[in-house]
């Protein structure tokens, strides 16, 4: 993709998160549609691609009134939101359409018209994982946490401090699930999930959903918003079943994601300004920071320790409060994208003084799959 | 309460008629030598199509796992662990480690595990894996 060729130009959030019982799945979708058109100025008839996951974007389209000539249906879990403004560049640089509303809703917490998916028997996890007693991401995201942690001598400490410095930025934030300081101690004497983690290092489960419109570079100047650029986008997946993943101490689909997307937008990890990485669990933004280059191999722990990533560091990250204190519906890339929507914007809770680049780095399924957007408010 | 069990395929079959022999079968590629699992009748490494079905030693040894303190029902009443153990030949699978305390004090990354089965089912035997003796 050409850097800066495409731009955000809407961009918003449910009008709640958290307990939302009077919406369906659908309904938190169109809610946040809405919300997203009215903030570009749009109207229904004014977007000709539609890109969704969870729902169908058919079903997306014929809810909200929208005659696309463009869809994407790409559902690789929470990441897919990540996969589908990539696409969406692609589509509207090569003319498939011109404006793409992409939209996610999901009733995580309450479960008005949400489908859980079936476990299939005859599937090569219905038969080589389920047997052994995993149920839902707590049991399978979790597994290569200890052998990365041996490697790298990381503490259960280190974990909880993931959680604790994350916690100190939701405290700016008004629409945060969890507002209330944190210590370490509370974290290690929370509720044991899956050993090693505990229930505060795992991420909540809530209601809510978001939405982008894209559309090309040149003409986000004639929107009410201040335009957001996209610099440089890569995605990747590696494997539907945790057990089968290559290596337990890093993410090939994270460092492939990532890669791609530097070398895309043709900057340095010394030039972002502000980061996001989805937080499901306290261990991924170790992964992260150090799959995409951030800091080198085993040295995650140490550097969010030096409070790197804490209001005030040199890489602040997770601004929003994260999976783990803000909000997680389920498919959580989605508001880890408006969170660096709105830094770029420069109007988020926690803003981030003179920030020019965000990277917004998801993860789909159990380190199944993964998408990087890297922006920018510099034309 | 039995276990949410497999239900075999044409390209698994032969495992887990191997588990019913109390043989641990992987497959291998006769071109390239790649041992691999989950089952598939090609070569994952080069593609090939000319593999073949082997007995695996049933040495293993503990690569991660989590122990579980909401248990499926199906599984257990009590904290369990759920693991991942590498392969003498180098594939990895998903488990349990029987026949010990489940607990971070005795299970130790890379010890040594041997495969045990478990017939859960008149189709179904399950491998799991427990200490190495000596």
């Amino acid at each position: 993709m050409k850097p800066r060729s495409i731009a955000v130009v809407g961009a918003a959030e449910t009008t709640r998160l958290g307990k939302i019982p009077e919406l369906s799945v659908i309904g938190l979708h169109a809610d946040a549609a809405l919300n997203a058109m009215a903030d570009a100025g749009l109207k229904p008839a004014d977007i000709d691609g539609v890109a969704t996951a969870g729902e169908s974007p058919t079903a997306i389209a014929q809810y909200l009134g929208i005659t696309p000539t463009w869809v994407d249906g790409t559902s690789v879990g929470g990441c897919s939101f990540m996969l589908h403004v990539r696409h969406a560049a692609a589509a509207i640089n090569e003319g498939l359409c011109d404006t793409v509303l992409i939209t996610h809703g999901e009733s995580g917490r309450s479960r008005v018209g949400a489908v859980r998916p079936p476990r299939v028997a005859s599937s090569l996890i219905g038969q080589f994982e389920i047997p052994y007693g995993i149920t839902n991401p707590p049991t399978q995201f979790t597994i290569p946490a200890l052998r990365y942690m041996k490697t790298f001598g990381v503490t259960e400490e280190d974990l909880a401090l993931v959680a604790v410095v994350q916690r100190e930025w939701a405290a700016k934030n008004p629409r945060a699930s969890f507002k209330d300081p944190l210590t370490v101690d509370d974290v290690l004497s929370s509720e044991m999930i899956a050993w090693p983690f505990r229930k505060l290092m795992c991420c909540l489960v809530t209601d809510g959903g978001g939405a982008l419109i894209l559309t090309r570079a040149e003409r986000a100047k004639d929107f009410p918003q201040r335009p957001v650029y996209i610099l440089g986008s890569g995605e990747s997946v590696e494997t539907p079943m945790i057990s089968q993943m290559e290596d337990f101490t890093t993410s090939r689909a994270f460092r492939v994601s990532g890669k791609k997307a530097f070398d895309e937008a043709g900057i340095g990890r010394a030039d972002v300004d502000h980061l996001m990485i989805y937080d499901a669990f306290a261990h991924l933004p170790l992964y992260g920071l150090e799959d995409l280059g951030f800091v080198g191999r085993g040295e995650a722990a140490a550097f969010i320790r030096e409070r790197n990533t804490a209001i005030g560091g040199r890489l602040p990250l997770n601004t929003n409060g994260g999976g783990l204190s803000y909000m997680h519906s389920g498919m959580y890339g989605m508001y880890a994208l408006q969170e660096s929507v709105r830094q770029m914007r420069g109007i988020a809770p926690a803003q981030v003084p003179d920030a020019k680049v965000s990277v917004c780095h998801g993860v789909g399924g159990m380190f199944a799959a993964s998408g990087t957007i890297i922006f920018t408010n510099q034309e | 309460m039995t276990r949410l069990l497999p239900e075999p395929t044409p390209e698994t079959r032969h495992f887990w008629e191997g588990c019913q022999a109390g043989e641990l079968r992987l497959q291998r590629c006769a071109d390239c030598a790649q041992s691999y699992f989950p089952p598939r009748p090609f070569c994952p490494a080069c593609a090939s199509r000319n593999v073949e079905v082997f007995t695996a030693s049933g040495r293993a040894s503990l690569y991660s796992y989590v122990i579980n303190h909401r248990p499926r029902p199906d599984v257990s009443d009590q904290p369990h662990a759920i693991a991942v153990v590498t392969l003498e030949e180098g594939p990895r699978m998903m488990t349990n480690v029987i026949g010990c305390p489940q607990t971070p004090e005795t299970l130790v990354l890379d010890m040594p595990l041997t495969v045990t089965f478990e017939k859960q089912s008149d189709e179904i035997t399950l491998p799991f894996f427990t200490p190495a003796k000596g």
